[in-house]
């Protein structure tokens, strides 16, 4: 097994996805990452946190506003700025759909 | 050498189609009846109660939408013959159910509490009942049927981000060999389209069905909206949160890819069976499980796909689930629920078409008789039917 082998994975599933989703345990600031797309390659990326099991790693750096992008669709949109290798999730991404509390304030 | 047409062996019913299992159906027509069919349902064995919660005090749409939804359930080909069990006051119209159950040409029988005087006559009265049903049901052999007689409902639940990746792109191919064999397959949850209701809609045969799917979405999120807070905790739930899924719309695409990759032919109402009807289609269900999975079974489905990530053990009391667990963490910690390990998936142990061949192979097997891990730990009660007004 080379070095490269042992990096922990991150999936990602469509080309312009620009998070992808990390499949192993003990993910730290500093770890390398593997990401793996449809063709088996991809970069390696560092972690700038913890990351658990089956959560998602930025792949780019996504400005606040901006969309959140798996499957090749939009799964929210970036609350805070954020940048490649953060730990992506409801701290950092907001759903756009089912919000009442939105339509609320309008 | 050529490669023999796969099979499987079921009960034959008088209205065609074919069953998985051979239960009397023992069903109240209301929440009142419970404890009656309850009581039977425990003394006698073969039996199996639907235990809900509705049937009176509700908007008229709703008192038609639990009657059709409880003929529906004892048209099921896994029921072969059913007991009513009225109270006599109830909102739900069980002499239509008696009525359209009995054209079934399956075996029926209809007691009610009030008339009879009482709970304990009506339970005496349902035993003796549902026990000429069960003998005279019990003796019927399965017989070898094709393909095209199967209806497969799918479902995900307790889904965290190895569902979307593993477990429902199983399903999914699942799917597709079945719906290309000429059977029926019927996946559902509504709220779990929001965000991907554009992929769907592409695949729709006409506009009209396409038409169909945003509205079925637009008037399921609304009724989420109507509340006025973010749907967020309720779906995705912490469950789901905590397994990585951040958003509905994350859920959503996650969970569209169990429907494969056919068109989709219509949308079923809640109550609606599938029965003559091929190909792929929409039932428009909530996505918690005792509404779905009774949704499911009023389909007339023999069995439910159902995949998972954080390991969900639930399970019907006359249509059998089987367990995809896309995360391997779970499966190895819940083996006594969990069916199928899709977590190879995950782990690189194993192709998804592998281990779609290997629950084709086991969809056969609990067609003809095979236990699920739910059947088998008796986990057969998530039950309830969805109705849209409220309770007045």
């Amino acid at each position: 097994m080379t070095q490269a082998d042992q990096h922990p994975i991150a999936l990602k599933v469509a080309d312009n996805d620009n998070v992808a989703t990390i499949f192993a345990d003990g993910i730290v600031a500093g770890t390398l990452v593997q990401v793996r797309d449809r063709t088996g390659s991809g970069p390696l990326i560092t972690a700038r946190g913890e990351i658990p099991y089956g959560h998602k790693i930025a792949l780019l750096d996504i400005p606040a506003g901006a969309d959140i992008v798996k499957y090749g669709k939009r799964i929210g949109v970036a609350s805070r700025a954020i940048t490649c290798g953060d730990y992506v999730h409801v701290h950092n991404l907001d759903s756009m759909r089912g919000r009442g509390d939105l339509e609320q304030k309008e | 050498m050529a490669t023999k047409t796969p099979t499987f062996f079921g009960y034959p019913r008088p209205d065609g189609t074919f069953g998985a299992r051979n239960h009397v159906g023992i069903i109240p027509s209301v929440t009142c009846a419970g404890d009656v069919a309850q009581a039977i349902c425990r003394q006698v064995a073969g039996t199996v109660c639907y235990l809900h919660h509705q049937g009176c005090c509700l908007l008229p749409p709703d008192l038609e939408r639990v009657t059709d939804t409880l003929i529906s359930l004892g048209k099921s080909p896994n029921v072969g013959a059913a007991l009513i069990v009225a109270l006599g006051c109830e909102g739900t119209d069980h002499e239509r159910m008696y009525e359209e159950l009995a054209q079934t040409g399956k075996p029926v029988r209809k007691i009610a509490i009030q008339e009879l005087g009482g709970t304990a006559p009506a339970i005496a009265r349902g035993v003796e009942e549902a026990r000429e049903l069960v003998l005279a049901i019990s003796g019927q052999q399965r017989v070898e049927t094709g393909i095209e007689n199967i209806i497969m409902s799918i479902k995900c639940g307790a889904s965290d981000t190895t569902s979307g990746m593993a477990s429902n792109c199983v399903i999914g191919r699942v799917a597709d060999r079945l719906v290309d064999l000429g059977a029926t397959v019927v996946f559902g949850e509504t709220t779990e389209f929001i965000g991907g209701e554009d992929l769907l809609a592409q695949r729709a045969v006409s506009s009209e069905v396409a038409q169909r799917i945003y509205e079925i979405v637009d008037a399921m999120e609304t009724r989420a909206k109507s509340v006025g807070c973010d749907m967020r905790r309720g779906q995705p739930t912490p469950g789901n949160i905590a397994g990585g899924l951040s958003s509905i719309e994350e859920k959503s695409l996650g969970a569209i890819v169990k429907s494969g990759t056919r068109p989709i032919q219509g949308v079923l109402d809640y109550p609606e069976t599938a029965f003559g009807k091929k190909g792929l289609w929409i039932k428009d269900t909530p996505g918690r499980e005792p509404e779905i999975l009774t949704g499911m079974a009023a389909t007339g489905a023999q069995f439910m796909c159902f995949s998972t990530g954080r390991g969900a053990p639930q399970g019907f009391p006359s249509m059998p689930v089987i367990k995809i667990c896309g995360n391997p963490h779970t499966y190895r910690r819940m083996t006594g629920d969990m069916d199928v390990d899709a977590g190879r998936i995950i782990e690189g142990t194993a192709s998804i078409d592998e281990v779609a061949d290997e629950t084709f192979a086991h969809i056969l097997c609990v067609l003809s008789g095979e236990l699920t891990k739910n059947e088998a730990i008796g986990y057969t009660s998530s039950i309830d039917i969805h109705c849209l007004g409220p309770v007045i």
